[in-house]
């Protein structure tokens, strides 16, 4: 491993073997000092602001009460981790007893129905987020790479996508709700309508993004590989997988990451409307709820969704870079 | 003399513009034997490629017709490999990849997978590149990535091979050493070539017959000159010969007198 190359930590390094003291100085302050300025700016104004606006349920939440908030959400799941251990302690226990006093006796363990805490919430919201996006990525690459190689599949296809393009989660989500309530039905159901509800509002707005740009992908092979296909006789499978698909990893990760993007921000209006349990659950619940603490609350799932939209995004990221051939080209 | 082995017939074609049709080549005929060099010569524009492209079958003539063998050509084949200008390797494939999937597709049933690695390795090795097989294209020069794109169309045992200016990007030395790899390689293969250039040097020093080819439009087959030198040829030798600077000059008084490039 060369050190140099861990891009974070190669000012640390050089620092420390005194290469170039100043230049290593500096570029620590513009990577991690300027930011710091500029959160703590923001945190000033945000108090500041706070101190002027006053609700129905009490002042705005500064910077200090959201991070008390955070802290009691944490008090407050380790305290259900507790009560969900002795839970299983005691049913353990009264098991254990029984099986002393009859050893054929038949004994089994309930599982624990406590109420979800916040960071389950978030477990949830994620587990929901992915399987939309995953779901929707197998379906628009597909049709991304057809409508790609084939401008006549793209001239009909194109005005459909245009016009579904806009549309709002919210506008989706009755159709998809009453959809799912008529189709889906088990006496034993895996899955939870509302999860299915939220599912596929996330999948139908994060299906084009994806399509778009894996056609826009598609496009850039060159006339050149192209003839290089024609005169090999590549087949149209060879084709599309020796030579297309590589050439539109690229386009087509872009795609997935704007519609990553997009499925996050519909996943929590979704949670809202559809009853989910998630991160938009939350904040609905905190907002109904109306205690002096729940705009505290919401806060901490306002910077929550925004770091876990951002580590979404950087997980995208270092996944193209490992999948793309090209390494050498900086991928922002 | 042997059999004819690739046919021109009064090859034309049309492309559609916006202004109507535009006749780039008219009445094209020529016979080539077997294990034949032919360069075909000509200012730019001439529709040397367009020439080329027809009988890769990557267009097709709007009047009469390529026959290889007998048989009618009319779509792109691997019996007829493109060695393309500017290398068009695959830039995600190493060099030995690039070849492999050529073998791949043409020897899918004949060949056992130890067959064609040996197959591989011997074109990669013929070209001079086996110290390098496992390097992609961009970490590879400009010669090296035209040997490798020279190797492909070896690999692919092909009936006719076809090279568009295949130097034609390259500087002068490397130029020269590619040359020289070409006529080692055409005297173990005895191919059948069709090479598009631009250099008169390099028309004479390979080809068998040079095909000079008039101005467009509608551009047709002006003369063609047998370079009657014995192989193995070598340049330094040559330079001084009577008969080589014979053709070469035949060659440029073609182009600069007869076919004077008007510049627009």
């Amino acid at each position: 491993m060369n050190p140099l190359k861990w891009g974070t930590i190669e000012p640390f390094y050089k620092l420390a073997i005194g290469e170039d003291r100043m230049g290593q100085l500096n570029t620590i302050v513009k990577m991690i000092g300027l930011p710091l300025v500029g959160i703590f700016f923001f945190l000033l104004l945000w108090q500041a602001a706070a101190s002027n606006i006053n609700t129905s349920l009490g002042q705005f939440p500064g910077p200090v009460q959201t991070y008390e908030q955070f802290v009691s959400l944490q008090d407050e799941a380790s305290a259900e981790a507790l009560k969900e251990e002795n839970f299983y302690q005691r049913q353990e226990d009264r098991n254990a007893i029984k099986l002393e006093k009859n050893p054929e006796a038949e004994v089994k363990i309930r599982d624990y129905t406590g109420h979800p805490t916040f960071f389950d919430q978030i477990g949830r919201s994620l587990i929901t987020v992915m399987s939309g996006f995953i779901l929707a990525s197998i379906i628009a690459v597909p049709i991304g790479i057809v409508i790609g190689l084939s401008s006549n599949a793209y001239a009909a296809v194109n005005p459909l996508i245009q016009i579904f393009k806009p549309v709002s989660p919210l506008a989706w989500l009755p159709l998809v709700t009453m959809v799912v309530s008529a189709v889906y039905v088990t006496d034993d159901p895996a899955l939870d309508k509302a999860f299915l509800n939220s599912m596929f509002t996330v999948l139908l707005c994060c299906l084009w993004p994806t399509i778009i740009n894996t056609a826009a992908g598609v496009a850039t092979v060159t006339q050149d590989l192209k003839n290089v296909s024609q005169v090999l006789s590549l087949s149209w499978w060879t084709h599309v997988r020796k030579i297309v698909l590589p050439c539109t990893i690229p386009m087509m990760f872009t795609g997935m990451r704007i519609s990553l993007g997009i499925a996050w921000m519909v996943l929590i209006a979704a949670e809202m409307l559809a009853q989910n349990p998630g991160l938009g659950k939350f904040v609905w619940d905190e907002f109904q709820n109306g205690s002096s603490d729940s705009l505290g609350r919401i806060m901490v799932a306002v910077i929550v969704i925004g770091i876990v939209g951002f580590f979404l995004d950087r997980g995208m990221l270092i996944l193209q870079k490992a999948v793309s051939w090209d390494k050498s080209t900086e991928i922002r | 003399m042997s059999e004819v082995h690739l046919e021109l017939t009064n090859v034309g074609i049309e492309f559609p513009t916006p202004t109507g049709p535009f006749r780039a080549l008219q009445g094209v005929d020529l016979k080539i034997d077997q294990g034949e060099f032919i360069s075909l010569i000509g200012h730019s524009g001439c529709g040397k490629s367009t020439v080329m492209n027809i009988v890769a079958g990557l267009y097709e003539a709007t009047e009469g017709g390529v026959l290889l063998d007998g048989k009618e050509v009319n779509e792109p084949g691997p019996e007829r490999a493109v060695v393309f200008q500017n290398h068009s390797l695959l830039p995600w494939l190493s060099a030995y990849e690039n070849v492999e999937l050529a073998v791949d597709q043409v020897f899918k049933k004949t060949k056992s997978a130890a067959e064609k690695r040996e197959w591989i390795e011997y074109n990669l090795k013929l070209v001079h590149m086996d110290h390098a097989m496992h390097k992609r294209p961009d970490e590879i020069s400009g010669g090296m990535k035209q040997r490798v794109g020279i190797a492909r169309a070896l690999a692919m045992q092909p009936e006719v091979m076809l090279m568009d200016e295949p130097f034609g990007a390259l500087d002068a030395l490397t130029r020269a050493h590619l040359q020289d790899s070409l006529m080692e390689i055409q005297k173990e293969l005895n191919n059948t070539v069709i090479m598009i250039t631009h250099d008169v040097d390099e028309a004479v020093l390979l080809s068998d017959r040079i095909v000079m080819m008039t101005n467009g439009p509608a551009a047709t087959i002006g003369e063609i000159l047998k370079i009657d030198l014995p192989h193995p040829r070598d340049r330094l030798a040559l330079a001084d010969d009577p008969t080589y600077n014979h053709y070469r000059s035949e060659v440029l008084r073609f182009l600069y007198e007869k076919q004077r490039k008007v510049e627009h």
